[in-house]
């Protein structure tokens, strides 16, 4: 264990580690609180200048209700859901497949497919931004959801093949090979050996994938325009200009948007983390 | 592609011409089963990923306005930037981008070893810090211009506080490509923390007491036995992070739009904003920035992967 086991310490130590951690994590946290705070202040509050003291009064369902039935919040974190859901799904099953390919066969591009595949989850967005937009355009699918999936589908694709090659490999091999002398067809192999295996890796990569997508904010500024396709993402920005200074409105309205991911992870913690880490491509 | 024939390693097989039908038959179906497994995925790719990197470097040669005729004027869109002044502030910012943007990784480190102990309550603790990188990037923005707003924002309390007049950080020149980074060092220090968090989990006792029985003393301890141990999670971070400052776009576009006067504007959203601007697109000019964004991180995930690769086993 390192550092040294608190327990193990002198007991000032002991004791200024147990002050600190709080007080820590509440400065890291400031922002945070900042805008949880402000969301639940009345418009007076904010008029009088009351911007960090206690609210004056605990608007809460006031001012959640108000974004949601006064403006089009429900409209774009329900457009962000269309996007986000069915690109988790394709996702999944394009890269199980080509993860599957990758960890459990010897060819000779091999090597090269998937360093191509890692490569290509770097590239900046802003070399794919015009022809994207061009290509998206020109099959009719700008602006609308299904537009923004292809391409996310797309992208996403290196990284969770990646991911799944890794997990894939892991595995251990005599099952493929002993079910290959059974004589089972290699997609039967994929099907009913690997598939049911993967189960983990596959709830670890969902919820990555979830919150990358939920969180995309220049795909949604470059492929879609209106309010009836634009994820909250770009939509939040709209609402600002809307709401101008009416922080608590803002404030409500941005903590809804964050709000999607955050739950997932709570819910979902040691899934995300060791997500994260596998695809990170331990060494 | 015979180069690459070259290269790949293990040689396929006897060759064909010597095992019987039936085998063959089973060989070339084994073949290309891999491909058919990859086929949807490299389509996808294909289509959304490498024909566009090759659309946008023919592009840049090009004059146009997303609508009318291209036209052809080879090198000058790249002789342009040459002499564009906004370019080079984006080029500059960018530069501050990664070497600000590399302080998460020994900052990440830092709070993982000082959350890397068995408390009450330290799992929660570890997820309230780890959360920030949850978080849509448009949030964190927006909520740290609120943050340097003069009138009201906390900074001007702060520097009240201190009885000095509050400077609107995003409306200054000088500061406002680091008040940009400041924010995006939040959620970036979460992501290395996480990363170090594992790290340290993977960390080898035996070693870690011998060397204290021999007497280690701290700074040594941290210096030769646990950081060596830790290179891994140092190198995803180094990545994860050189990448993101090279991409940072979504806090410029929400904090500031690049101003004011493009002195915050980083090469990611110049590209963006000539290529797409409200005063007409200026689609060749636009890929010609983004192909020098492109080669730039080539540099980088070249050397990237070719880390990555090297360490695995020959399939």
């Amino acid at each position: 264990m390192y550092p040294l086991p608190i327990q193990k310490r002198h007991q000032t130590v002991r004791f200024t580690y147990y002050v600190a951690l709080p007080i820590f994590c509440l400065l890291w946290l400031i922002p945070l609180l900042a805008v949880i705070a402000t969301s639940v202040r009345p418009m007076g509050d904010l008029n009088g200048g009351n911007y960090w003291g206690l609210p004056s009064s605990f608007d809460l369902v006031k001012n959640y209700s108000e974004i949601f039935t006064n403006g089009p919040l429900g409209l774009y974190m329900l457009n962000s859901l269309k996007v986000t859901i069915p690109t988790v799904i394709g996702t999944i099953i394009l890269s199980s497949l080509a993860g599957f390919a990758l960890a459990n066969y010897e060819f000779r591009l091999n090597k090269w497919v998937f360093m191509f595949f890692v490569a290509g989850n770097f590239v900046p967005f802003q070399i794919l931004m015009i022809p994207v937009r061009d290509f998206t355009l020109k099959i009719g699918l700008y602006d609308t959801s299904l537009g923004l999936i292809f391409f996310h589908i797309a992208f996403q694709t290196g990284f969770s093949t990646l991911f799944m090659r890794n997990f894939i490999r892991e595995l251990p091999r005599e099952l493929v090979e002993s079910a290959r002398v059974e004589g089972l067809s290699e997609w039967k192999i994929f099907r009913y050996i690997i598939l049911p295996l993967v189960r983990p890796a596959v709830a670890s990569l969902a919820l990555l994938e979830f919150t990358f997508v939920w969180n995309d904010f220049f795909w949604s500024l470059v492929l879609t325009q209106s309010k009836y396709t634009q994820p909250v993402t770009a939509g939040i920005l709209a609402l600002n200009g809307q709401y101008s200074s009416a922080y608590n409105l803002m404030s409500a309205a941005a903590l809804c948007a964050a709000l999607p991911p955050i739950i997932a992870f709570f819910l979902l913690q040691k899934h995300f983390i060791a997500g994260l880490t596998l695809g990170g491509g331990r060494e | 592609m015979t180069a690459i024939d070259v290269t790949s390693h293990p040689p396929d097989q006897t060759p064909d011409s010597q095992t019987p039908v039936a085998r063959t038959g089973r060989r070339l179906a084994f073949r290309y089963t891999p491909w058919l497994f990859m086929a949807p995925a490299i389509i996808f790719f294909v289509l959304y990923v490498v024909i566009p990197i090759g659309r946008s470097m023919v592009l840049s040669l090009y004059k146009w306005d997303g609508l009318g005729e291209k036209l052809f004027i080879g090198f000058d869109n790249y002789r342009a930037l040459f002499h564009d002044p906004q370019f080079y502030t984006a080029l500059v910012n960018n530069f501050w981008w990664l070497v600000f943007f590399l302080l998460s990784v020994p900052m990440g480190l830092a709070i993982a070893l000082f959350l890397n102990q068995t408390v009450f309550g330290i799992r929660l603790i570890k997820s309230l810090f780890f959360f920030p990188f949850v978080i849509s990037q448009v949030v964190v923005g927006m909520v740290f211009s609120w943050f340097y707003e003069p009138n009201f924002g906390l900074l001007g309390h702060i520097y009240r506080w201190f009885g000095a007049e509050p400077i609107a950080l995003l409306a200054d020149d000088r500061f406002v490509t680091f008040g940009i980074i400041f924010a995006g060092l939040w959620p970036q220090t979460a992501y290395t923390m996480i990363l170090y968090l594992t790290g340290l989990n993977s960390l080898r006792p035996e070693l870690i007491e011998a060397a204290r029985i021999d007497g280690a003393k701290r700074f040594k301890l941290f210096w030769h036995v646990i950081l060596p141990q830790l290179r891994p999670a140092s190198f995803i971070a180094v990545v994860v992070t050189v990448i993101g400052a090279l991409r940072s776009f979504d806090m410029v576009s929400v904090m500031t739009k690049g101003g004011p006067y493009g002195s915050s504007t980083v090469l990611a959203y110049y590209m963006y904003e000539t290529a797409l601007s409200e005063y007409g697109y200026r689609m060749g000019y636009g890929a010609a920035i983004a192909v020098i964004l492109f080669l730039i991180m080539m540099v980088y995930i070249s050397y990237f992967v070719y880390r990555m690769t090297k360490n695995e086993r020959g399939m």
